[in-house]
């Protein structure tokens, strides 16, 4: 058995001419929430559909849990929830409804919709008209929907697209438990790194179609180098010493020096030298290069 | 065959609040109310008129029948084929629809056999009311020449052969529907379509048969009597319902492929 989820080999998907997915290697491990990262029409919705199956992959390309989609459709989506895009409700059912004729498809029992309407808050508004709901309320509808069939894996395209930042954090909350207490895997998209950073395990960052990396997050944290930031006296005659012996610096302003980090060890070193000659430190501590910045550079050098 | 069972219980329960729905019931009780209105208040008139029991039955029920059958009839069709697919189209469902795991054939079949069902309902009424309300009329004014004639399989074979003949239009139109994600071109086609099926169908040109939207007209032309048999027992199964028939299944079988090949964007 594959400890993947999802895997995707060497996946090619085009509308026509247009190439929209090339050459995609994805790697879902089980029991991981894989935050699918990238900006706006890199294709992310698009591999979410062909994980559904309803853009048609080329055959043994896209396995789900180790099985291949195109010949195990329906024994594959039993296992899927899914958010695609805007939530599709019935706009003219109420949210319990939407939920109800769900449960008629996937011929589970009724009791079901009350369920997952506590679970995502939406008891008091239950026999509301959908179409009258809020962006929010409509979203939280739509992961309701995803996870009514309890499914052991859930594709969530921009889950917290609309939501206010209670709402944000209520989803990020129920992503976190969903794998840690119940074993799921959560494939979430987005295009916003921060949100991703907060609850990923795994992160692969997509743009243009093409994969950029791939790896934990923690992988994805040491690729952005650490800095060490000093605050000092003397900016200049400071940096100007540390030139002098030999040190690189990356960046200066008229309050702080900003050199490579080495080690917690090289850092104290370097304190204790400034000192000995008669700088006086302010403060002096370790700054990850923003991974919104890293994003940027990665997506923009593709 | 269960995902076809399930599909189709999910389908009544998305429609049951819909205009759609309800139409296959308001239509009837509203044609049928108003001829029988119209009978009773007007009951001096077609009295005067002598009708023995079975043309007064072919004149009460040929009130709604030829209604039906030259303009409602179509269009009647056409917008259940609309309906079923825009529930899809206007709330952006497909995707999810076909993200479940039922295979694509029952959802499908499903959503045409619905259609179907709704159009049987429909005209099953209108035979049940038509011959409900005949008997009431003959309760309110006994001077009703009603009782004298049993008109259950004259209304029986018309209505099954309006129904049948209405099948091509039905698959045809549910194609449209199910490509096109708007109202006006797949009822605007239908439109043309319908006045070409009736002008054709009026002048009685020779191949209007092929034309599936005047197959409903045609059918209920009563074409051949033969002598000493009673001029409403004809056949149903005419060229017109081959045709009707042939059409469906045929547009059946293509609409299947267009949803096995549609890309959900």
């Amino acid at each position: 058995m594959s400890n993947f989820a999802i895997e995707t080999v060497g996946l090619n998907f085009n509308f026509g001419n247009q190439t929209i997915v090339k050459d995609l290697s994805l790697q879902v491990p089980k029991g991981s929430i894989y935050g699918f990262l990238g900006p706006n029409g890199a294709g992310k919705t698009t591999t979410i559909k062909i994980l559904l199956n309803l853009l048609k992959s080329p055959v043994d390309q896209v396995f789900i849990f180790g099985k291949e989609i195109n010949s195990n459709r329906i024994a594959t989506l039993k296992r899927i929830g899914a958010l695609v895009e805007q939530p599709a409700i019935y706009g003219h059912l109420s949210g319990k409804e939407n939920l109800i004729n769900r449960c008629i498809l996937l011929g589970i029992k009724k009791a079901k919709a009350d369920e997952m309407l506590a679970l995502v808050g939406l008891t008091d508004a239950a026999n509301k008209k959908s179409n009258k709901y809020s962006l929010g309320m409509k979203q939280r509808l739509g992961i309701a929907l995803a996870l009514v069939s309890d499914p052991e894996l859930l594709l969530l395209d921009e889950p917290t697209n609309g939501l206010d930042p209670n709402g944000i954090i209520e989803i990020r909350n129920l992503m976190i438990e969903l794998t840690a207490k119940h074993n799921k895997t959560i494939l979430v998209s987005s295009h916003l790194l921060a949100e991703i950073e907060r609850t990923a395990t795994h992160v692969g960052i997509i743009n243009k179609g093409q994969l950029l990396f791939q790896g934990t997050i923690d992988e994805l944290h040491l690729l952005s180098k650490p800095l060490l930031e000093i605050e000092v006296d003397q900016v200049e005659n400071a940096s100007a010493f540390l030139t002098n012996s030999g040190f690189e610096i990356v960046s200066k302003t008229d309050k702080k020096i900003t050199l490579p980090f080495s080690s917690a060890e090289d850092s104290g070193k370097l304190n204790t030298l400034l000192i000995q000659n008669g700088f006086t430190i302010y403060s002096l501590y370790k700054q990850r290069k923003d991974l919104e910045n890293l994003f940027l550079d990665i997506t923009k050098n593709n | 065959m269960r995902s076809i069972y399930i599909s189709l219980v999910s389908e009544f329960y998305k429609s049951r609040k819909t205009l759609a729905f309800w139409a296959a019931i308001l239509l009837p009780v509203g044609i049928c109310s108003l001829v029988t209105f119209g009978f009773y208040s007007g009951s001096e008139k077609v009295l005067k008129m002598n009708y023995p029991g079975m043309l007064l039955w072919v004149s009460y029920a040929g009130a709604t029948l030829n209604v039906m059958g030259m303009l409602i009839m179509p269009f009647y069709v056409m917008f259940m084929a609309f309906s079923v697919n825009n529930i899809e189209h206007k709330n952006d469902t497909w995707k999810t629809l076909f993200a479940q795991p039922l295979n694509k054939f029952s959802i499908y079949t499903a959503k045409y056999l619905f259609a179907v069902l709704l159009i049987f309902i429909c005209l099953f009424l209108f035979a049940a009311l038509t011959f409900g309300f005949g008997h009431l009329l003959q309760a309110l004014i006994p001077k009703y020449t009603f009782s004298q004639y049993n008109p259950s399989t004259f209304l029986i074979n018309s209505y099954t052969k309006l129904f049948l003949s209405s099948l091509g239009i039905l698959s045809l139109q549910f194609i449209l529907s199910l490509i096109l994600a708007d109202f006006l071109k797949p009822i605007g086609i239908g439109f043309v379509g319908t006045i070409m099926g009736i002008v054709t169908a009026s002048l009685k040109w020779k191949y209007a048969y092929l034309i599936p939207y005047s197959l409903p007209a045609l059918a209920l032309q009563v074409t051949k009597i033969e002598k000493g048999k009673d001029p409403l027992d004809f056949e149903i199964f005419s060229r017109e319902i081959w045709t009707s028939l042939t059409y469906a299944a045929v547009l059946f079988v293509a609409g299947y492929f267009i949803v096995t090949k549609k890309s959900i964007k």
